[in-house]
């Protein structure tokens, strides 16, 4: 697929490939996705909506996969990192 | 209320996908359900750069003539109501999905083992970061090392090196002996032999470590360096990310749900007989949840049970020998790959084996099964609700599961509630294989 979404990540503008995850636009601005319960920086880990090491917060909604929501144009996204 | 499905699909990797196809040539009104918005599941992933996997497009064009079959992608199934239906959940609500014969081709996970440092951002599955980059996760000019044992290495170092990461190193914990083993065997499974071989010829430039393993991955915030112990010495290896493939548990938990008899492996996958029929009536499973297989076998369940739900056992007995032939590749791979006693001791007392509650494996020192473990320590009480640790613990102390109770997944309380869902049964999630 050709062209390009638009989002925001941290308040950040970020472009992907159509077709791209939510955890490919993060990566563009930040490694690191959520922070464990003492406070360690944490990113994706097993990639196929398991692990939840990769959830942030996406159009006001917590707990969202990263890894395997797909990104869309005009998506806020916020990680805690 | 959707009308019911005559035959539904859980799962549209290789397994569902061919149950979907063999189930529709019945003319009955098939479903196939997949939280993913494309179809292919983990190792037919679509890629955002490279397309549709040449094997997967075979099978979508012979879906594409089908017009009985009703996709619903982008769907996780989360709980089950008291009538045993479905129901799914996407972002934008949920969905009551009914059945008369369920196919459950709900495929694998990694197994994802503890050492020192694996919490580190850059560490990741091996089959997880190939699904992230074919996601568009950005890894040109990466330094990324791979780790663990198996032919999944391989694969996942050709993904990386697809995308133009550069790979410094594959380290492979099984001796050079047990791979020339395993490589002799392989002329019995012609096509496995051709896809070893172009995978070795395409990586023949990476420094590969064999009898080896990654002791620990170093770095302040994130990974940057990998220690790499081969017995008789370590090296030092400097990396952006390190790829880790242990091997593959079977994703289970909806099986479970839906009171599907397991074996008493470790790590236990669904017991089926010759034509994929599980425990429960009008329920079949097909693919990894039965057993880790690989693509073919999967393939070849998935039909054998698409087949048989649709009555069409003829052609379901005409797919037996296919498949007895597989699962002696099959069982070639896990005998020359086993996990070593080295990796399973990799993890200090320090080591988080919780990732989601930040527990150390002196925490669970003390126990020897997963439910004790958790309420008294908190592992396995995070949002993977155990899928991690669990499979872990499984494999490093021979941890009985604990599958955890619905919903499968965290779900809105809106979803919940309109869903009426079954009351726990308390027996139902106490007593696990």
């Amino acid at each position: 697929m050709n062209g390009s979404l638009h989002l925001r990540v941290n308040g950040i503008e970020v472009d992907v490939p159509i077709g791209a995850s939510v955890a490919a636009a993060i990566a563009r601005i930040t490694p690191y996705c959520h922070r464990s319960p003492r406070g360690d920086l944490r990113g994706p880990l097993c990639g196929m909506g398991v692990c939840f090491e990769c959830r942030v917060c996406v159009n006001g909604t917590a707990y969202v996969l990263a890894c395997i929501t797909s990104a869309q144009n005009g998506m806020e996204v916020t990680t805690d990192g | 209320m959707d009308k019911p499905y005559d035959v539904l699909v859980v799962g549209a990797g290789p397994a569902g996908l061919a149950a979907a196809g063999a189930a529709a040539f019945s003319g009955a009104r098939i479903g196939l359900v997949d939280a993913q918005m494309q179809a292919g599941g983990q190792i037919w992933r679509y890629d955002v750069v490279q397309g549709v996997a040449a094997a997967a497009q075979v099978q979508l064009k012979s879906l594409a003539a089908k017009k009985n079959i009703e996709y619903l992608f982008g769907w996780r199934i989360v709980t089950i109501d008291s009538q045993k239906n479905l129901i799914a959940e996407n972002l934008a609500g949920m969905r009551r999905l009914q059945w008369k014969k369920l196919i459950l081709a709900t495929g694998a996970r990694e197994l994802l083992l503890p050492f020192p440092g694996w919490t580190l951002p850059g560490v990741t599955g091996a089959g997880g970061l190939q699904a992230l980059v074919k996601s568009g996760w950005p890894i040109a000019g990466k330094r990324v090392a791979v780790t663990g044992s198996g032919p999944l290495l391989l694969a996942s170092a050709a993904t990386l090196n697809a995308h133009h990461a550069q790979v410094v190193a594959i380290v492979e914990q099984a001796s050079l002996s047990q791979v020339a083993m395993f490589a002799v065997l392989l002329p019995r499974w012609p096509t496995k032999l051709t896809q070893t071989l172009a995978l070795k010829w395409s990586l023949r430039n990476i420094p590969c470590y064999y009898d080896a393993h990654v002791r620990a991955a170093l770095g302040t915030s994130f990974l940057e360096a990998i220690e790499i112990d081969n017995g008789r010495s370590n090296t030092h290896v400097e990396c952006d990310y390190l790829a880790c493939g242990f091997g593959l548990v079977p994703n289970l938990e909806l099986a479970q749900l839906l009171n599907c008899a397991m074996d008493d492996k470790i790590h236990p996958s669904i017991a089926v007989d010759d034509c994929q029929q599980t425990s429960e009536s009008n329920i079949y499973a097909a693919g990894e949840i039965c057993g880790i297989g690989g693509v073919e076998i999967a393939q070849i369940e998935g039909a054998i049970a698409g087949f048989t739900a649709t009555s069409n056992t003829h052609k379901a007995i005409g797919l037996y020998s296919r498949r007895r032939r597989m699962y002696r590749f099959a069982a070639a791979v896990a005998h020359h790959f086993s996990i070593t006693a080295k990796i399973r001791t990799l993890a200090t007392p320090d080591t988080l084996i919780c990732r989601c509650e930040d527990v150390p494996m002196s925490a669970v020192s003390n126990f020897d099964d997963a439910r004790t473990a958790k309420l008294a320590t908190r592992c396995g009480m995070g949002p993977c609700q155990g899928r991690i640790c669990g499979s872990a613990l499984a494999e490093l102390r021979g941890f009985t599961r604990n599958f955890g109770r619905p919903p499968l997944f965290p779900v809105s309380l809106e979803t919940l509630a309109s869903a009426e869902v079954q009351p726990i049964n308390q027996n139902q999630h106490e007593t696990i294989r």
